[in-house]
């Protein structure tokens, strides 16, 4: 009987917790491996809108981001209309050519003909802005470009 | 003296650093988005547009409410893509042994003079602009994967439509004769060219 007795006396034991540091390392070294860092802090408004027939934006050649929209709250004496941001910057249409210049200029000269412009609209800018930035690029023979979009139905985008 | 072994580091705090690291990069890192849709703008040097008959332009017009008027007609962007596949699989000339379409002769001769064209306003919005971008390239996507279902099988890719076939080559993983889908890639390319013109 007595050897029945001895297992009931320690209560519950403790769950031991020396794993946890290990889960905890596995879910942080996956968002290091996962995540990329901002490259641009944004200035303005970018909820980008979405498409389905979308095509991967291939980091196998150099991509420029232009980024716009709204200025964002902190922002506003820059007005309510739509703006263009180039780098940590507001930049204004004539800085478009310069800009994809500098761009070029930090290229190998092979990957020029390459380069893609990405352009991230925010969804409540108006096309005026798009076409002229996209009239700019014309001029600086800046032809490949991709609208960034979020993967989704179309029928969301507009509410 | 006695030799004393080193005494043991506590270990205990080692998840609330992990925690704080973790914390730190969940907050700082957004995940960015990197789909989109691909155009090519036209190179700036005109060169006298070629004389299109009327019947071969599918006009879109968005316009400043967003609107969409597809062929002098008021239309939901739902039917977009479908209106537009009607268009381009027309084969008014009977030349395109490959279309289904209704040989309407006052629609489109065949896909590779079917043109669309696109008009917005200053006043449209991007995301309506999207939308209809997206619709257009579908209806294109659409034709292209039923001409790849029907070629793929006499050239060795079974059950693979174009979007497939493109992310295959793509893939570095991909088993398979590479070169041979590109040159399927390439053919339904052409026989079902994207020609999507912007009016400025």
């Amino acid at each position: 009987m007595s050897k029945f007795k001895k297992k009931k006396d320690g209560g519950l034991p403790a769950i031991s917790t020396a794993s946890l540091p290990d889960i905890v390392f596995m879910l942080l070294f996956f968002f290091m491996v996962a995540t990329v860092m901002r490259e641009n802090s944004l200035k303005i408004q970018n909820s980008l809108p979405v498409a389905n027939q979308v095509e991967k934006l291939d980091k196998k050649n150099p991509v420029s981001y232009i980024y716009m929209g709204k200025p964002s709250s902190g922002y506003e004496k820059f007005g309510s209309e739509a703006r263009i941001q180039l780098n940590d910057q507001f930049a204004s249409l004539t800085d478009v050519s310069a800009f994809i210049s500098s761009e070029r200029a930090a290229l190998r000269e092979e990957l020029i003909p390459f380069l893609t412009v990405a352009l991230k609209v925010d969804r409540e800018a108006n096309m005026g802005i798009v076409g002229d930035v996209k009239q700019e690029l014309r001029k600086v023979n800046a032809l490949k470009i991709n609208y960034t979009t979020g993967v989704g139905d179309v029928s969301t985008n507009m509410k | 003296m006695a030799k004393r072994s080193a005494p043991e580091v506590n270990a205990g705090s080692m998840a609330d650093i992990a925690f704080l690291l973790l914390i730190f990069f969940l907050v700082t890192t957004t995940i960015e988005k990197d789909s989109g849709i691909n155009r090519k703008l036209p190179p700036m040097e005109e060169i006298d547009p070629p004389i299109i008959k009327q019947k071969n332009i599918f006009t879109v017009l968005l316009n400043g409410r967003d609107q969409l008027l597809v062929e002098d007609e008021l239309m939901e962007i739902a039917y977009l893509r479908a209106a537009a596949v009607e268009f381009l699989d027309n084969n008014g000339d009977k030349s395109c042994d490959y279309c289904q379409g209704k040989k309407d002769p006052s629609s489109s001769d065949n896909p590779d003079k079917a043109i669309i064209s696109l008009k917005n306003e200053r006043e449209t919005s991007y995301a309506a602009y999207i939308s209809v971008q997206n619709e257009l390239v579908a209806a294109y996507n659409v034709l292209r994967n039923r001409r790849a279902l029907e070629l793929g099988p006499s050239k060795g890719f079974r059950d693979m439509n174009f979007v497939e076939m493109q992310k295959n080559h793509k893939d570095a993983r991909f088993i398979g004769n590479k070169e041979k889908l590109k040159a399927v890639i390439d053919q339904i390319k052409l026989e079902f060219p994207q020609k999507l013109s912007e009016v400025q």
